[in-house]
């Protein structure tokens, strides 16, 4: 397994609640990019509140870092909540969707990489496969670099999604 | 509606410029009796007034523009306003719903190009919502740190009719300013101050805004600790009295500089470390523990590490520490001081014949004073009027300060007038900036506005020859003014008094003779061309590089 750069460079988890109305997005990554913050992934989607939205971005920078990006997020009149969750005990999974060459002598090899992956085959050709997996990033980066000796056709990932476990279980 | 909702927050004057798109709002505004509409000649000169207006009243300022150019002619105010804190709500027309995203006449995205330098922006897409929304702008743009709020309303809501819903409160949940202080922090902050040998107040615009006058002068002499004033901060603290420091930075004291340098605790009020202040922050008043108070919480810890982070209203927070601090002198500190004061005097006139700009100031101080609200543009008429013109008084002081938007000058000095009609306003200009906005001198004398104008003529666009000269080998590129254009003709041409100084005899009558005048008089005063402002820290240098003043040779020239 090559080391991924996540595992270099130190990132951070910030996840925020935000009004789901149109431009809330741009609001958001508008003040990444013009201040100068450098995101690893991010990723939106609705949330159990009817209008509002949860949103998780990885940063990459350290504790200094993430404590600006924090209080500018918290200063857009559209973020309600903003949290860094990064030194908390958190799930986090992303969703990764990889086309790889295949054909009748590797078929059976990229199969037992999937299954000890707990992944999934969604589509075969003659020439490809689509697997499906999901997990932290370092677990789709290690799939992602074993998949890689066969040739990657294209890769789509989803961003990390994370969140707080309960405390008391 | 939108007239409805203007009066409701007690707006009584509107800076501005109509067109296609927001023709409807002016159509009815004859009926509202209460709104006094200025029509200003430049977008610009309306978001200027209206930040002017704001920094004079302490109340929003108001501009409307109209879709497409107009509104774009309104960004640099927009983001003056915005650097240096300042509520003002811009009502732009927009093309009707039917067109947005076709590239209509006059159509631009103007929520999109002002996202970065607006606190919020809203494009009004339902006419109901359309109370709710001013409400929510005046709410978003007054209170917290104040700032600038677009709100775009589209021609063919500006026509409709909806159900007008104005609400007396507004409920935000993602913007909630802190009301209250955070009591340890307050506890931590009385310590380092009870264990300080050297505390210095660094004041800024937050006093002037949160009208803290009075805790900031109540906790400086409870504990006998200086105040320093940032260039936004000048007005808030009386120059006169024995704790005041001047101003720090580039082109502030010496002394200033200093007094920070050697501090042992700077209790940092309402400011952001610019970096005209700090110059190379890694190396910025390394002996001091920091307090930093401010109501918005990124500008803790953004340029300096704060030991003491009080995320409060100045106001709140001063009156906190009036309470708890113990009181204490500073004898052995405020001797050190005088020594650096006398020793670093920075701010002493050369003796000559020629007319300096620094003369002219200091003459107008006299003359008034020092009791005019003064404007002014930016760059070196800025700093001297900043440096010798010093003020005991409230709030007199209107400058842009982090914009650093020349022409400023004119415009804003319109919107302070008329925010403070019985007050005497002097807008010190440079010949520079004046030329980008003088389009406004129409504007002042169609409202007879008793405006005086100081230009401080040098020909130059200085401070940039300023940095040519002394870190351009003298290389003037583009910065003298070949074709300008003779100034009292012009302001005749306005219908406006002028008088032209060239000697420094001139320079009192000439004042004085503008003072009594009843209405807007014009002053062109043709000064030294290439004098330079000292002390200078030089961009992202350190107090140590400070270059007191001229050199022997510069001297002789």
């Amino acid at each position: 397994m090559t080391t991924n750069d996540a595992n270099n460079s130190t990132t951070r988890t910030v996840t925020a609640l935000v009004n789901d109305k149109p431009g809330v997005l741009n609001r958001i990554t508008s003040m990444l990019r013009r201040r100068g913050f450098n995101i690893q992934s991010l990723a939106v989607g609705h949330s159990e509140v009817d209008h509002l939205s949860r949103l998780t971005v990885v940063v990459e920078g350290g504790d200094d870092i993430v404590e600006k990006i924090t209080k500018q997020l918290h200063k857009l009149i559209d973020i309600i909540k903003v949290n860094d969750i990064s030194d908390d005990n958190i799930v986090s999974r992303e969703l990764a969707l990889i086309k790889v060459n295949s054909d009748t002598k590797t078929r059976s090899e990229i199969m037992q990489i999937v299954a000890i992956y707990r992944a999934k085959i969604v589509d075969v050709s003659s020439s490809s496969i689509i697997i499906e997996a999901t997990g932290d990033d370092q677990k789709i980066q290690a799939l992602q670099d074993l998949l890689s000796s066969f040739g990657l056709i294209e890769v789509m990932r989803t961003g990390l999604i994370a969140m707080n476990r309960e405390k008391n279980k | 509606m939108v007239c409805e909702s203007l009066i409701r927050e007690g707006v009584e004057h509107i800076f501005g410029i109509p067109g296609g798109a927001i023709l409807p709002l002016y159509q009815v505004l004859p009926e509202y009796k209460k709104l006094k509409h200025i029509l200003v000649r430049h977008e610009q000169g309306a978001a200027h007034a209206a930040d002017g207006y704001a920094r004079a009243t302490g109340k929003a300022g108001v501009a409307f523009a109209t879709s497409g150019p107009g509104t774009t002619n309104l960004v640099t105010g927009i983001m003056t306003a915005k650097m240096d804190s300042v509520p003002i709500v811009a009502i732009t027309g927009q093309v009707g719903r039917p067109v947005i995203g076709t590239d209509a006449f006059q159509e631009t995205d103007i929520t999109g190009i002002t996202l970065p330098i607006t606190k919020h922006n809203y494009l009004v897409m339902d006419i109901n919502d359309l109370g709710e929304t001013i409400k929510e702008a005046f709410h978003i743009a007054t209170t917290g740190r104040p700032g600038p709020v677009l709100v775009d309303i589209p021609k063919d809501i500006l026509q409709g009719n909806g159900v007008f819903n104005y609400p007396e409160n507004v409920n935000i949940p993602g913007y909630k300013p802190n009301t209250s202080v955070n009591q340890k922090q307050i506890k931590r902050a009385c310590e380092l101050i009870k264990k300080s040998k050297r505390p210095v107040l660094l004041a800024g615009h937050g006093i002037k805004i949160s009208k803290a006058y009075d805790e900031l002068l109540e906790l400086a002499e409870k504990c006998q600790i200086p105040v320093i004033n940032t260039l936004l901060g000048l007005s808030s603290f009386p120059a006169n009295h024995f704790l005041y420091c001047g101003w720090p930075g580039m082109h502030g004291m010496a002394y200033s500089n200093l007094i920070l340098d050697q501090s042992d605790l700077i209790i940092a009020v309402g400011m952001r470390f610019d970096d005209r202040i700090t110059g190379n922050p890694d190396k910025f008043a390394l002996g001091s523990k920091k307090i930093h108070i401010d109501i918005d919480a990124s500008e803790i810890g953004k340029i300096i590490h704060a030991d003491v982070p009080i995320v409060s209203d100045a106001k709140i927070a001063l009156s906190n520490l009036v309470k708890s601090v113990e009181e204490k002198t500073h004898v052995a500190w405020l001797n050190q001081i005088d020594r650096l004061k006398n020793n670093h005097p920075s701010l002493a006139l050369r003796d000559t014949e020629k007319l300096l700009p620094q003369f002219i100031i200091k003459e107008l101080h006299e003359l008034t004073n020092g009791d005019s609200i003064i404007v002014t543009g930016v760059g070196q008429h800025q700093m001297w009027a900043a440096q010798h013109y010093t003020f005991n008084d409230k709030n007199k002081m209107i400058t842009s300060g982090g914009a650093g938007a020349m022409g400023y000058e004119v415009p804003a000095a319109l919107g302070a007038q008329i925010g403070r009609p019985n007050e005497m306003v002097w807008s010190i200009a440079g010949d520079g900036g004046f030329q980008m906005t003088m389009s406004e001198l129409a504007t002042i004398s169609e409202n007879n506005l008793p405006i005086k104008f100081a230009i401080i003529n040098n020909g130059f666009l200085g401070m940039v020859r300023q940095w040519q000269e002394l870190f351009y080998e003298k290389s003037y590129v583009s910065t003298s003014y070949k074709g300008i254009p003779d100034f009292v003709k012009l302001a005749e041409a306005f219908d406006i008094y002028a008088l032209k100084v060239t000697d420094k005899t001139q320079v009192k009558p000439a004042i004085l003779d503008a003072i009594k005048h009843d209405g807007p008089v014009l002053i062109d005063f043709i000064v030294e061309s290439e004098e330079n402002v000292y002390p200078m820290i030089p961009s992202g240098a350190t107090v140590q590089d400070m270059m007191e003043e001229p050199s022997s040779q510069e001297i002789k020239k």
